[in-house]
Order: structure tokens, then C-alpha cells, then sequence
């Protein structure tokens, strides 16, 4: 103990109560495991695995009813979800910022492209996977260095890794083709999805659906693994290291382990994301993964509340359908196209400034913690009346 | 040995930029406990209103003055309307309060000037002095560069050491609670200390545009430079800051200067500056023995 | 730069106060929380001018969240603070001390990047321009930091710390001085000292003192008054020399 007055510890009472409520979103049981839904099964694989069934159902009819153009929006989703969903277990569950998720995608995506320009390309599954382990190694390295690391040290350097990851594909220009980037030839559609579209709704199976099914496999899957590894004893551990640091590690937690498997976590999902951007926009260049993609990722978790898997997909949701209507917006109010391009991240800036000062819980977060309060008061309310009565 | 000392002088002309820039950083951080991920898109934004005025005929020099003022506006008032009410709390949302900002203000920046590349000027030449026969890579542009700074760091000491003002402002970064008691008014001290940042900050972003091209994001490698030389320094430390920056200018400066097409991996240098620097002296190369923050 | 809040005490340490006995800082019915505790529950005493007030009780009685509420650094529930009739309840922290009022919080809050003679100047700050006499006061009583006024505050003792947090508050020239703590960690022997310097003050110039102690002993051996605390509420006021023949009172409360 310092005799200083430092600012921090001045404001150590604020410090012990805020997380509280910035975090409560992912500490609130779910709304499953609270009861109300006695439909779902006891076990939380079980239940997880009806969720998915449940999921894939959706998929397929919500694919199958629209058109084209919203069948790659939502490819495009897939991608932003999978990543979301990787940084939001990393910073609401474990409490560790990343701004290089960007650069993580960035590895899975140029590593899916250089698969696939072989001549005879490996099966897409075992491409992706190996985009995913490789985009994982990088990230347990990174995880290594960022496990000392805290709060802005953390966010500065993986700032560092966001703006300088993409230099290496400038300088190995031979291999990643520099600022141009890779093109990425997208695998044709097998002939049984083919005849599964055909037999499902007679739509015609397109490459972009090809694609969209694709992303929405791997989001499904993705979520599944994050939805029980949040549930086991490790996502446990992961909140007790963020919530209590000194009295996790005398539990004899070692806090290092468990952040850099957060990391690693996190990276293998950002790294299949990016995989799947590759595939999606045919495209690894360096262009597409600047710093605007990792801050649009930290919004799109923040919006939804730290820590919360389905926060994280509504996040994405407005990833990709905010853009075009307040692009729309600006162009009605006569900015030209490269100005009312820029409103999309204006926004996100905003949201993340508003959010933090307003609503750190998020927006699903903000609506549970009513949820609960609420009913909180109403069961109160029926004690006393009960009890006075 | 003449390129040898070409790029020398080179990287230490650009540390100095960086040592600014950190430094800017540095005072926020020991008032605030905060890092400015804005400070880059802030800075950015002063030198678009700077060629604006300079595109409609006005001097160089009044260009500078009217940016330097408005980054000192527009730092009060980023300080007293989102930074107050995160102030003391959990530091990730701080982080993520700046890093909305940083993407608001560089959007805003490309919403009101656009995107394209602009060429900003630069008031003294770019041609090297010659020293006999030979060109050295100095230019009167880079003692422009060096003397502002100094005067800038200079000024920055005076008003610390020397006026009561300082003193006012470093009691609040080092003892908020007490200061208060004595009767210091705080908040007023931290918006100033914001204010005095940007400023700071605003005065890099316009010495590293001078002769190149500006965009809305063409601060940000700089505020990754202005990080890794801050954090070399200790992060608490002005003094280290400079030194960080300078060292870290001539890091680069050799990295771009002797590896073939080495200007493309100077980004990838600093961040493996940083990370070692962060795994092996985590408090920065001058880390005093007292250890303060338990 | 904070300008003078128009202190009206004259010279330092020499809050001239009018007659000892009359009340100076009274706080009544005052009810604080740091969330859902309750750390204050309507407590109502009064400092009187030209003594030393103790308000003693065992860790956790409120003793401390009482001086920050008075001095506004935590913000009463319920009840209110006057000081010579003047209603402060609402005012600014940083107004306190041109009202009259220093406060020395728990831990001696030394500025500790700053060294001994720049601590000083803080403390008079407000003030607007101090002539150099009164810092040689300050250094005249407490010799042992004026030897050391170049160096960071850090690098002092405990005992030195003190030293210096309550020449600062003198600087202020309070009509009151609130301490928290101030024997914490320190040697029976610099507590003496210290104590017998507060005494010194009072008995001389008039200064009044609100004194925060869980070292309850040493407290009531100087105090004129003393209040017992005990969680949040206070249990009895009396004469310190009462207080301290209470033998009952002492084992329940004060802990000797």
C-alpha cells in the first residue's frame, strides 16, 4: 500500500462497482437456464444441440425465402459472426480487449486463398480447418504476449498487430500478392447441395448460395463449441480470472494459461471468420482488414453486451444491414457515395462512445438486467402482499 | 558511412515527430490513467482544417496557429463531454470510449473533406544541405521539425516546473483526492491536461504531414509509433517518452534504410518492438526502482 | 489556476475563532451509504471552536465515511453539515478549504511524485500568493522536513509524512482541521509528538480539530471531547476525561 493518492485508487469504490454491471449481462443466467422454458431439455449439451437443430432449420428456410442479394448478406453475416462471437468470449468473458482481430481474419483469409490456388484444391472443409488452425497458432503466440497484458497496454498492442500484420503481405508481395492482394477462386457448389436446394425449395443453387450455407455451417458450428465451452468449467474460470484476479490465483488458478487459451480461443474463430470472408468477397487483400474491421467487431460485442453469444450475432446483424441504409440516408441528404460510405463507421463510433457511457451491459445485456429487475420486483411485490395479507 | 549517417539524421528528425506524439500521450495518461486511442484522428482532423485554410489562401502560419487552437478546443471538449463520465471506472471502457472516437473522428474527417490523398505543404525546402560535394539527408524542414518540438517540450517544462498552473495540474494527475481537498479544482486541471495533449498531438500530426499527403487515416501508424516510443519511456514518464521516440525513429529508420524494401515492414518492426519490450521490461527501458502502482 | 475563495482566517494557524466552546462545525442527522450499506445512520454531533474533538469506534464504526461526507467526498443520504452557521452541505469538495475547513484523509495523502516544498505550495495554492513566511513557519515547526524540502515526498517516513500533510493543511489557515488517523503506523513516540504539537496549536492559536482515531488511548490523552462511533451511529458524547474513567464503555467500544 502507497501513501500516494494515485487517481486509481481514488476511484477504487467506482472501480469495484461498474464491472459489476458492465459484466452482469454474462453473468445473468440465461434465460433458459432461469426457468420458464421447461420445453428444453436438463442438460446443457442436450439443450445445445436442439438450439442447433432449431438453428439449421432456420437457416435453411430463412436462406430458401429470400432473395439472392440478401442470401450474400448474409454470407456476409456468417463471417462477422464468427469472429464477433471468438472477441466477445475473449473480452466479456475473460475481460481481455483485442483491436487485431482483423489481422487474425486477415491470416485465416490469405491462408484459405493460398490453399486455393492449387490446382487441385484440398476438400473446402479441411481448408477452412487448417485456415483456422494456422489463424489459432498465430493467436497463441500473440495470447503469449497478451497475457501480462491488460486494459490499454492489451488494446495498444493489438493495435500494433492490426496496422502492422498487413505490411508482411506487402513485403512478401510474391507470395501475397502486396497491396493487390490474392484472388480467391470460390469452390463450385457440390452436385448433392445441388439436389438438396432442388428438393427443398427448387431455388436455383447458385455460387453465392453455395457460399451462404457454407458461412451459416460454420456459424452454427462455431457457436455450438463457444456456447458449451461458456457453459463448462473453463468459461467459468475464465470469469472467475476476469471478475477477481487476486482471488482467483489463490485458488491457485494460473491466470497467464487461461488468458492465452481465451487468446487462442478467439484467434481460431477469427481465424475461420476470415476463411470465410476470403470465400464470400474473393478476395485477401490488405485493404480488407484495416483497423476499421476490428473497432466495427468491438462494436458489434459491445452493442450486444459483452459476453453474450446472441448479443454478438445481433451485433453482426447490424454490421451488415446498417451500411446501405444510412448510405441510403446520406445520399438523400446529397452526400456523394464515398461520403455516405464513411456514415457507417461515424455510427459505429458513436454507438461504442454512447454505449459505454449509457449502457455498458449492451443492448441484450440492458434488456436482461430490466428482465430480471423486473421480475425481481414482481416476486417482491407478491412476498409482501402475501406476507401482508 | 555517409548513408550511415543519412539515415541516422533521417530517424531522428521522424523520432522527434514521435517523441511529440508520445509525450502527448504520456500527459493524458499520467492524469487520467487513460490512453488516448484518439489522439490520432484528433491530431488528423486539426491538419485537415489546416490545408482547408491553407487551400483558401492563408499562410502557412496562421494555418498552424488555428489548428494548434483547435486542437486544443477539441481536446477540452473530448475530455469534459464523453472522457468525464468514464473517468475512474473500469479501464476497458475507457479503451473502448477512445476507440469510438478515433473511428467518429476519422470517419467525420472523411465525411467533411473526403477521402482522396491531399498534398499538404511544408514551409521551409526539402532539398538536403550540402556539405561539400555531398547532400545530407537534413533539411531546413527537418530543423523546422526539430526546433518546434524543442520549443514545444520547453515551453511544456516551464509550464510544469515553473507556474502554479503546473504545479495545480500535476498535483491532480498524482494525488486527485488530495488535490481536491486542498482545493485544487481538478476537473478543470484534467480538461486542461486534455486540452494541452491535443495540442501537442496536433502539432505531430502537422509536422509528419509537411511535404507528404494527407487522408483521413494517415495518422495511423503514428499513433501506434507514438505508443510503442511511449511505452519504451515507461508510459508515465515524459522524459522517457522523448527518448523512446527517438530511439524508436532511428529503429525504424534503419529498419526502412538497410533491409531491402524495408519501408513495408516498418509497421511489423514496431510491434515486434513492442512485444519484446513488453515481455521483458514491461515498465518501460528506464523503469525506476520505486515501484509506486502496487 | 483556482482563485481565492476569499479565506477570512488572518494569519496561519491562527484561525481566530472566538471563544472556545462555541460551536463551529455541526453535523446533524447525517446518513451515508457506499451502496446498499449503510455507513452513516443519522449521525448529530458538533466540533466546538478551540478544542480537540475525537470521535473514536473500532474499524468499520464510519468513522471515516463521517470526514468524507463532511468534506463532500461522499455525497449524505439525509442530514446536514454547517460550519459557524454557514449550511455546506451541498458545496464543492474543492470549496471546502476556502471555507475554512482542511481535511487530512486516511493514509496522510502526501502527493507522493512531489517533493516536500512543492506539497507545501499545493496546499496554499488556492490562496493565490503566499508570502515565503508562512512556508518558514511551517519548517520552523517541524524541522525535520525542512531539512529534506527538495526531496520527493515519497521518500519520507510515516512520521514525516504526518508532518508534512498537517503543515500543508496550516498553510490552508483552517478554522478547522479535519485528521483521519493520523497515529496509523506510527511510533508511540512521533504519536506523542504529533499529538502534543495538535495540542500546541489549539491551546495557542485557537485552531479547532475533528480527529478521526481508532487508537482510542491516545485520542481521549488529547482530546477535549470525545464521540463514539459504532457502526454508523453514535453511542455517547462526553468529556474526554469522562469518557476515559468509563471503564465499561471503554471495554465495549474502544477496545482498552
Amino acid at each position: 500500500m502507497s501513501d500516494s493518492q494515485t487517481p486509481t485508487s481514488a476511484a477504487g469504490a467506482a472501480t469495484e462497482e461498474a464491472p459489476v454491471e458492465a459484466t452482469a449481462a454474462a453473468n445473468a443466467p440465461s434465460a433458459q437456464a432461469a426457468g420458464g422454458r421447461s420445453f428444453l431439455p436438463k442438460s446443457t449439451l442436450l439443450r445445445h444441440l436442439v438450439v442447433v437443430l432449431l438453428a439449421i432449420v432456420a437457416a435453411v428456410v430463412i436462406l430458401e425465402i429470400t432473395d439472392p442479394f440478401t442470401n450474400s448478406q448474409l454470407a456476409q453475416l456468417s463471417y462477422y459472426a464468427i469472429a464477433a462471437g471468438g472477441l466477445t468470449v475473449l473480452t466479456g468473458l475473460n475481460g481481455q480487449v483485442s483491436l487485431g482481430h482483423g489481422a487474425l481474419m486477415a491470416v485465416g483469409a490469405y491462408t484459405t486463398a493460398l490453399f486455393l490456388q492449387a490446382d487441385e484444391p484440398v476438400p473446402l472443409p479441411l481448408i477452412l480447418l487448417v485456415s483456422t488452425l494456422v489463424a489459432t497458432v498465430v493467436g497463441a503466440l500473440v495470447g503469449v504476449a497478451a497475457a501480462r497484458l491488460h486494459g490499454p497496454y492489451l488494446a495498444g498492442a493489438t493495435l500494433a498487430l492490426a496496422v502492422g500484420l498487413p505490411g508482411l503481405a506487402i513485403y512478401f508481395h510474391d507470395i501475397f500478392g502486396g497491396e493487390q492482394g490474392m484472388r480467391v477462386r470460390a469452390p463450385q457448389p457440390p452436385d448433392a447441395f445441388k439436389d438438396f436446394i432442388s428438393f427443398v425449395s427448387g431455388n436455383s443453387a447458385t455460387g453465392t448460395k453455395w457460399l451462404a450455407y457454407v458461412g451459416a455451417i460454420c456459424l452454427v458450428i462455431t457457436y455450438f463449441l463457444l456456447a458449451n465451452l461458456v457453459r463448462s468449467r473453463i468459461g467459468r474460470t475464465w470469469r472467475a480470472v476476469r471478475d477477481q484476479d487476486v482471488a482467483a490465483e489463490l485458488a491457485g488458478i494460473n491466470l497467464g494459461t487461461w488468458r492465452v487459451l481465451a487468446f487462442t480461443v478467439s484467434a481460431a474463430a477469427a481465424g475461420l471468420a476470415g476463411g470465410v470472408l476470403a470465400l464470400v468477397i474473393r478476395l485477401a487483400a490488405p485493404s480488407g482488414f484495416t483497423l476499421v474491421l476490428s473497432l466495427s467487431l468491438l462494436t458489434a460485442i459491445v452493442l450486444g453486451g459483452l459476453g453474450s453469444l446472441l448479443g454478438a450475432l445481433l451485433g453482426s446483424a447490424l454490421l451488415v444491414f446498417l451500411p446501405p441504409f444510412v448510405t441510403d440516408l446520406g445520399a438523400d441528404f446529397g452526400l456523394d457515395n464515398t461520403e455516405a460510405a464513411q456514415l457507417a463507421p461515424f455510427v459505429y463510433g458513436v454507438v461504442l462512445i454512447v454505449a459505454m457511457i449509457f449502457a455498458p451491459a449492451g443492448f441484450v445485456g440492458t434488456v436482461r438486467l430490466r428482465w430480471l429487475t423486473y421480475r425481481a420486483k414482481q416476486r417482491a411485490a407478491a412476498a409482501r402482499s402475501s406476507s401482508g395479507g | 558511412m555517409q548513408q550511415f549517417i543519412n539515415i541516422t539524421l533521417s530517424g531522428l528528425v521522424e523520432g522527434m515527430i514521435y517523441a511529440a506524439f508520445a509525450l502527448a500521450l504520456v500527459l493524458i495518461w499520467r492524469s487520467t490513467r487513460i490512453v488516448n486511442f484518439a489522439q490520432g484522428a484528433m491530431a488528423a482532423a486539426t491538419a485537415f482544417i489546416a490545408l482547408a485554410l491553407i487551400d483558401a489562401g492563408q499562410s502557412y502560419w496562421i494555418a498552424l496557429i488555428v489548428a494548434l487552437l483547435s486542437g486544443f478546443v477539441l481536446g477540452a471538449v473530448v475530455e469534459r463531454v464523453v472522457i468525464r463520465p468514464v473517468e475512474g471506472g473500469p479501464e476497458l471502457n475507457a479503451v473502448i470510449v477512445t476507440l469510438g472516437l478515433f473511428v467518429a473522428i476519422q470517419a467525420s474527417i472523411a465525411i467533411i473533406f473526403g477521402s482522396s490523398f491531399q498534398s499538404f505543404p511544408t514551409p521551409f525546402g526539402v532539398r538536403g544541405f550540402e556539405i561539400g560535394d555531398s547532400t545530407i539527408a537534413l533539411t531546413p524542414t527537418s530543423l523546422y521539425i526539430i526546433g518546434s518540438v524543442l520549443v514545444v517540450m520547453a515551453l511544456l517544462v516551464a509550464l510544469f516546473r515553473f507556474t502554479r498552473v503546473g504545479l495545480a495540474m500535476r498535483a491532480s494527475a498524482f494525488g486527485q483526492e488530495v488535490a481536491r481537498l486542498l482545493g485544487v479544482r481538478v476537473g478543470r486541471m484534467l480538461t486542461l491536461g486534455w486540452a494541452l495533449a491535443a495540442v501537442v498531438g496536433s502539432l505531430a500530426g502537422l509536422l509528419i504531414a509537411g511535404g507528404e499527403f494527407i487522408y483521413p487515416a494517415y495518422m495511423d501508424s503514428l499513433i501506434v509509433f507514438g505508443f510503442v516510443a511511449a511505452v519504451l519511456g515507461g508510459l508515465d514518464s515524459p522524459i522517457g517518452a522523448i527518448v523512446g521516440g527517438l530511439l524508436l525513429g532511428l529503429a525504424l529508420s534503419y529498419v526502412s534504410g538497410y533491409i531491402e524494401r524495408g519501408s513495408a515492414l516498418v509497421n511489423v518492426a514496431a510491434l515486434v518492438i513492442l512485444i519484446v519490450v513488453l515481455l521483458v521490461r514491461p515498465g518501460g527501458l528506464f523503469a525506476s526502482s520505486v515501484a509506486r502502482r502496487a | 489556476m483556482p482563485e481565492p475563495h476569499g479565506s477570512t482566517a488572518v494569519s496561519a494557524g491562527a484561525g481566530s475563532t472566538g471563544a472556545p466552546g462555541r460551536s463551529l462545525l455541526e453535523v446533524e442527522g447525517l446518513t451515508s451509504a457506499y451502496g446498499p450499506v449503510r455507513a452513516l445512520d443519522g449521525v448529530t454531533l458538533s466540533a466546538e471552536a478551540g478544542r480537540i474533538t475525537a470521535v473514536l469506534g473500532a474499524n468499520g464504526a464510519g468513522k471515516t465515511t463521517l470526514l468524507r461526507t463532511i468534506s463532500g467526498l461522499v455525497r449524505p443520504q439525509a442530514g446536514s453539515v454547517r460550519l459557524d452557521g454557514e449550511d455546506i452541505t451541498k458545496a464543492p469538495v474543492e470549496a471546502m478549504v476556502g471555507k475554512g475547513m482542511s481535511h487530512v484523509p486516511e493514509g496522510r495523502g502526501v502527493i507522493a511524485e512531489l517533493t516536500v516544498d512543492e506539497n507545501l505550495r499545493v496546499g496554499s495554492l488556492f490562496r493565490g500568493k503566499v508570502g515565503k513566511d508562512e512556508f518558514d513557519r511551517v519548517y520552523d515547526l517541524f524541522p525535520r522536513i525542512a531539512e529534506r524540502r527538495n526531496n520527493a515526498a515519497h521518500t519520507l517516513s510515516g512520521g514525516e509524512r504526518q508532518m508534512l500533510v498537517i503543515g500543508r493543511a496550516l498553510l490552508a489557515q483552517p478554522r478547522i482541521l479535519l485528521l483521519d488517523e493520523p497515529s496509523l503506523g506510527l511510533a508511540p513516540r512521533i504519536v506523542a509528538q504529533i499529538f502534543g504539537l495538535l495540542r500546541q496549536l489549539v491551546d495557542r492559536d485557537g485552531l479547532s480539530v475533528l480527529l478521526v482515531e481508532q487508537n482510542a488511548r491516545s485520542a481521549l490523552s488529547v482530546a477535549d471531547v470525545g464521540v463514539v462511533l459504532n457502526l454508523g451511529k453514535v453511542v455517547v458524547t462526553d468529556q474526554a476525561r469522562t469518557l476515559m474513567a468509563d471503564e465499561g464503555l471503554r471495554h465495549a467500544y474502544l477496545g482498552f
